[in-house]
C-alpha cells in the first residue's frame, strides 16, 4: 500500500493547497498594500484596508459554521459588538492591552454563543435562521440601552489599544500589519480545524446528518463547539474594528451587519475559508466604489444581490458547489 | 442470553399499526433474517432498533441492557450498527474518508482540532482494512458520489463494519444489486457470519435462504412465522400470506 | 398603578394585533412555502408610505386606506412573480440573500421616492380624541379602533382558514405540502395567493399604525425581528400560534418596559433598578422566546421542525 492510498487524498491535495494558495496570494497583496498607499499619499486608505482585514477575519470565522457546518447564523454581528465593547469597557477601566481585550471579548462571546447556540441548535432550517437573528437583536438592544457607554450614540475611545504595554499600534501602518498578522494566524488556525478530526465531523454533519448519527456522532455537541469557536473568532474582528474606528456603537451589531457578513462569505464561495477573505474584500470594495459613485449604493448592492441569486442556475450556493465539484 | 432482544414492540402512525406487538431475538453470532412483503413495516422496525425512531411501547435490549430510549449515536457506540436501505453516504468525501470517519467515531476523541485527519495513519489503516473486506480498496481515493450503485451498497456495508459493531442491522443490503455483483455480495455476507450477530432484512429470497440461521416473516407489522429457513419456507401460512404474493407479483 | 396597568395592557393589545397582522402572512409563507422572507417588514413600511401618499393626494385618511389595498395587492403580486416565486426550490441561504437584497433595495428606494425625513399621516377626524375608560383614565379612540379592526381581521382570517376551501388548503399546506400537490391543486397559484394575502395584511398594519407613528425607513426593521419572535413562539405555519404569540410578545414588551423597573425596585435600590430595568426590558421577549424554546422547540403550535 502506498502512502497516497493510505492517506487517501488522491485528487484532493490540489484542492487543499488551492485554498492555501489563494490565501497566500491574498496575504501577499495585503502585505503590499501599505507601500502603495504611501506612494499614493492617501493615508486614509490604510484605515479602509484595516477595516477590510477585520471583516475578512469575521467572514472567515462565519464560514467555519456557514460553509463547513451548514449553520446559517444570522446573528453573527453580535460577536463583532462583543469584541468592540470589550475594548470600550476594558479601556474605560484603564486596561488598554489588546491581548487582554481579545481574551475578554472571546470569553464573553464564548458564553453568549454557548447559551444561544445551545438553544438555537435544538432547531434547524428556517427556525435556526430566525432564532440566531433574534438573539443577535437581543445583544443589539442590550448595548443600545447601555447608557454608561453612550447607548444608541456609541462611545468614543480615548486611545488605541496597546500591545504588551507598548504603544506600537498607534501607527496606522503598524496596526494594519498587526491585523494582517491576526488574519494570517486565524486563517492557519481555521485551516487546521477544518482538516482535523473535528473538522471532518463538522463537514460530515453538513453532508449527511443521518449518516453521521448512524456511525455514532451526536450532532449537537460538535455543532455547538463549532458555533462557539466561530463566535470567539468573530469577536477578534470586533476588537480590531473598535480600534480602527476609535469608536464603538450598537451599529456594529445591527442585523444588517450580520447579513453583510453572510454576503461576504457567499460572494467568495462558501466552505473555502480563503473565499470568505476574498468575499470580504470584494464586498467592501464594491461598497466603497458604489458609495463613491452614488449615495444610494445600497440600492445597487441590493439589486446586485437579487440578480446574483436569481440568475445563477442553482443559486449562489449551488454555483459554488458546482465550481467546487468540477474542481475536485 | 440473546444479544439483541425485542419484546412486545408497538408503533403506530395514526390508526396504522406499523409495528404490532413484535417480539424477536437474535442469539450471539446468529444471522436472523426478516422477510415480508412491501409495506410490512420492516424498515420501520429497523428504525426503532437503531434508534432513529421511538417505539410507542415495548422494550429493546442489547446484551441485556435496555436501549429502548437510547439515541442512535449512543447505540452505535455500544456496538449496534446499521446499514440503510437507501444509501446514506457523505457524497463530497472520498470512499476512504467515509470509512475513516466511522473508524474515528469508534476510536479516540473527535475533539482534536489541529492534527490533519487525512494523515492519521491509525484511522486510515483500519479504514483500508475494512475497504478490502468490502472489495472497495481500489476505489479508496474516489469521491463517494462518483461510485456506481453496486459500489455504493458495498460502501454502505463498509461504513457499518468500520464502527466495529457486535450487532449489525442490515436493511436490504442487496437493494438494486443484481447478477454477479449480488452473488459476490452474498459471499461477503456469508464470510462475515459468526463474526457478527446480524439481523438481515432482505427481499432477495435466494440470499435469505442461503444465509439465514433463522427466518421471521413480518406481515402488516406482525410476525406471522419464525423458525429455521426450511421450516418457514414450507409453512403453509407463510406461503399464502407472503411467498404466494411475491410469486404472483 | 392599576390605571397604568390597564393603559399598558391596552397598548400591548394594540401592538399585539398589529404584530399579528404582520406575523400571519409571514408564518404562512414560512409554513407553506418554506421560504425565509426577510423583506416582510418592508411591506409594513411600504403600507405606511402608501397611506401617507394617498391620504395627502386625496386629502382623506379613508380614501388613503382604501387606495392602499389595491396598491398592496400589486406590490405583493409583483414581488411574488418577480422574485419570491423563483426562491421556492432554493436553499434557505439563497432565500436569505435574495430577500436581504430586497430589504436593501426597498429601504433605499423609499428614501429616493419619499426622502429621508419622516412623514406624518393625519388622524381621521372621526377617530381623533379620547374616550374616558375608568375613573380619570382616558384612552385614544384611534388606538381602540386599531384594536377593534385588528381583532375583526383576525376573526375574518380565522373564518377563512377554518371554514373555506382555500383555508383548508392552507392548513393542509402548512403541515404537509406533498399532500396539497397530491390533491391536484395549482401550487403556483396557491403560493401567489398566500404571499399576496400576507403582503396585504402587512401593508394594512403599516397603514393603520401610520397616524400614531412617524413614517420612516427604519420602521420595518424593528417590526421584522419582533415578528420573527412571534412566529418562532407561535410555531411556524400556525395562525393560532401567531395570534397568541403576537399578543404575548406585545404585552410582555409593553409591560416589561414600564413594570420591569418597578418590580426590580423591590429588590434593588431605585437608581440601580431603573438602570437594570432599562437594560432588561428590551431583552425580555428574547428571554421569553429562549425559555419557550427550551420547553417546546417547535413553538406553541408548531407541528414541524
Amino acid at each position: 500500500m502506498t502512502d497516497a492510498a493510505l492517506t487517501g487524498t488522491a485528487g484532493r491535495p490540489s484542492a487543499m493547497s488551492a485554498r492555501v494558495q489563494v490565501a497566500l496570494v491574498l496575504f501577499a497583496l495585503f502585505a503590499l498594500f501599505p507601500p502603495v498607499v504611501i506612494a499614493l499619499d492617501d493615508p486614509f486608505l490604510i484605515l479602509i484596508g484595516t477595516r477590510i482585514l477585520a471583516y475578512a477575519i469575521a467572514a472567515m470565522a462565519l464560514d467555519l459554521i456557514l460553509g463547513f457546518g451548514a449553520m446559517v447564523s444570522f446573528g453573527h454581528a453580535a460577536y463583532l459588538g462583543f469584541g468592540a465593547y470589550a475594548v470600550a469597557v476594558l479601556s474605560s477601566f484603564g486596561i488598554h492591552d489588546i491581548a487582554l481585550q481579545i481574551l475578554a471579548a472571546m470569553a464573553v462571546s464564548a458564553l453568549f454563543a454557548l447559551v444561544t447556540g445551545a438553544i438555537s441548535l435544538r432547531t434547524r432550517g428556517v427556525y435556526f435562521i430566525m432564532i440566531t437573528l433574534a438573539f443577535g437583536q437581543m445583544a443589539f438592544f442590550f448595548f443600545t440601552s447601555l447608557s454608561a457607554y453612550g447607548g444608541d450614540d456609541g462611545y468614543a475611545l480615548s486611545q488605541r489599544s496597546t500591545l504588551f504595554g507598548m504603544d506600537l499600534l498607534r501607527s496606522n501602518t503598524v496596526f494594519y500589519y498587526a491585523t494582517l498578522g491576526l488574519l494570517m494566524g486565524l486563517f492557519a488556525l481555521c485551516h487546521l480545524i477544518v482538516r482535523s478530526r473535528f473538522g471532518r465531523v463538522l463537514t460530515g454533519l453538513r453532508e449527511n446528518r443521518t449518516r453521521m448519527q448512524a456511525i455514532g456522532f451526536p450532532p449537537f455537541r460538535y455543532q455547538l463547539t463549532a458555533f462557539v469557536i466561530s463566535g470567539c473568532l468573530t469577536s477578534v474582528a470586533g476588537v480590531v474594528l473598535a480600534n480602527q474606528a476609535q469608536f464603538v456603537s450598537p451599529a456594529f451589531m445591527s442585523w444588517h451587519r450580520s447579513g453583510e457578513l453572510i454576503v461576504m462569505v457567499v460572494l467568495g464561495g462558501i466552505g473555502t475559508l480563503s473565499g470568505a477573505i476574498g468575499g470580504a474584500v470584494a464586498a467592501l470594495l464594491l461598497e466603497e466604489f458604489l458609495g463613491a459613485v452614488t449615495e444610494h449604493w445600497r440600492l445597487y448592492f441590493g439589486i446586485f444581490l437579487v440578480l446574483m441569486v436569481l440568475f445563477s442556475p442553482r443559486g449562489i450556493t449551488g454555483l459554488v458547489q458546482q465550481i467546487k465539484g468540477s474542481r475536485r | 442470553m440473546s444479544r439483541l432482544q425485542v419484546t412486545n414492540l408497538c408503533k403506530s402512525f395514526g390508526a396504522l399499526k406499523v409495528t404490532d406487538d413484535v417480539s424477536l431475538d437474535v442469539a450471539p453470532g446468529e444471522l436472523h433474517a426478516i422477510i415480508g412483503p412491501n409495506g410490512a413495516g420492516k424498515t420501520t422496525l429497523v428504525a426503532q432498533l437503531s434508534g432513529e425512531m421511538r417505539p410507542d411501547s415495548g422494550r429493546i435490549t442489547l446484551d441485556g441492557r435496555d436501549i429502548t430510549r437510547m439515541p442512535m449515536p449512543q447505540r452505535v457506540r455500544m456496538g449496534l450498527a446499521r446499514s440503510f436501505q437507501i444509501t446514506q453516504i457523505l457524497p463530497a468525501f472520498t470512499v476512504l474518508e467515509n470509512v475513516a470517519l466511522a473508524v474515528q467515531a469508534r476510536r479516540g476523541s473527535s475533539f482534536r482540532f489541529f492534527a490533519p485527519a487525512a494523515e492519521d495513519t491509525g484511522l486510515n489503516g483500519a479504514a483500508m482494512a475494512t475497504l478490502r473486506e468490502a472489495g472497495l480498496d481500489d476505489r479508496a481515493g474516489v469521491r463517494a458520489s462518483a461510485l456506481s450503485h453496486g459500489e455504493h451498497r458495498r460502501l454502505e456495508l463498509a461504513i457499518a463494519l468500520a464502527t466495529e459493531p457486535q450487532v449489525l442491522l442490515l436493511d436490504e443490503p442487496l437493494a438494486g444489486v443484481g447478477g454477479e455483483e449480488a452473488d459476490a455480495f452474498v459471499a461477503r455476507l456469508a464470510a462475515m457470519k459468526g463474526r457478527f450477530t446480524m439481523l438481515l432484512i432482505e427481499h432477495d429470497m435466494d440470499a435469505v435462504f442461503a444465509l439465514a440461521d433463522r427466518v421471521s416473516v413480518l406481515v402488516y407489522g406482525q410476525i406471522v412465522a419464525s423458525g429455521p429457513p426450511d421450516e418457514v419456507r414450507s409453512d403453509p401460512a407463510v406461503r399464502t400470506a407472503y411467498l404466494g404474493e411475491e410469486e404472483s407479483a | 398603578m392599576m390605571n397604568l396597568l390597564v393603559l399598558q395592557l391596552l397598548n400591548g393589545l394594540q401592538l399585539g394585533v398589529l404584530l399579528f397582522l404582520i406575523a400571519a402572512g409571514l408564518t404562512l409563507v414560512f409554513g407553506i412555502m418554506d421560504v425565509v422572507n426577510l423583506a416582510h417588514g418592508v411591506l409594513y413600511m411600504v403600507g405606511a408610505y402608501f397611506i401617507a401618499t394617498f391620504a395627502a393626494m386625496t386629502g382623506s385618511f379613508w380614501w388613503g386606506l382604501l387606495l392602499t389595498v389595491p396598491a398592496a395587492i400589486a406590490v405583493g403580486l409583483i414581488l411574488e412573480l418577480v422574485v419570491i416565486r423563483r426562491l421556492y426550490d432554493r436553499s434557505h441561504l439563497d432565500q436569505v440573500l435574495a430577500t436581504f437584497g430586497l430589504v436593501m433595495i426597498a429601504n433605499e428606494a423609499v428614501k429616493i421616492v419619499w426622502g429621508t425625513s419622516p412623514l406624518a399621516v393625519p388622524m381621521p377626524e372621526l377617530l381623533s380624541g379620547s374616550v374616558p375608560l375608568m375613573g380619570p383614565l382616558q384612552y385614544p379612540v384611534y388606538r381602540i379602533a386599531i384594536i377593534a379592526s385588528g381583532l375583526a381581521m383576525a376573526g375574518g382570517l380565522y373564518l377563512v382558514i377554518n371554514h373555506t376551501r382555500i383555508g383548508m388548503l392552507l392548513r393542509a399546506g402548512a403541515t404537509n405540502r406533498a399532500m396539497v400537490s397530491a390533491l391536484g391543486i395549482d401550487i403556483g397559484k396557491l403560493f401567489a395567493i398566500v404571499f399576496t394575502l400576507g403582503a396585504v395584511l402587512a401593508c394594512i398594519a403599516g397603514a393603520l399604525v401610520a397616524p400614531i407613528l412617524s413614517v420612516d425607513t427604519g420602521m420595518g426593521e424593528s417590526v421584522l425581528i419582533l415578528t420573527f419572535v412571534v412566529v418562532v413562539i407561535g410555531g411556524i405555519g400556525s395562525i393560532r400560534g401567531a395570534f397568541l404569540g403576537a399578543i404575548l410578545v406585545a404585552v410582555v414588551d409593553t409591560l416589561g418596559g414600564v413594570f420591569g423597573p418597578i418590580l426590580l425596585r423591590s429588590v434593588l435600590d431605585p437608581s440601580a433598578a431603573g438602570q437594570a430595568g432599562r437594560m432588561l426590558a428590551p431583552m425580555l421577549i428574547y428571554i421569553l422566546m429562549a425559555a419557550l424554546l427550551c420547553v417546546k422547540p417547535d413553538g406553541l403550535f408548531g407541528g414541524r421542525g
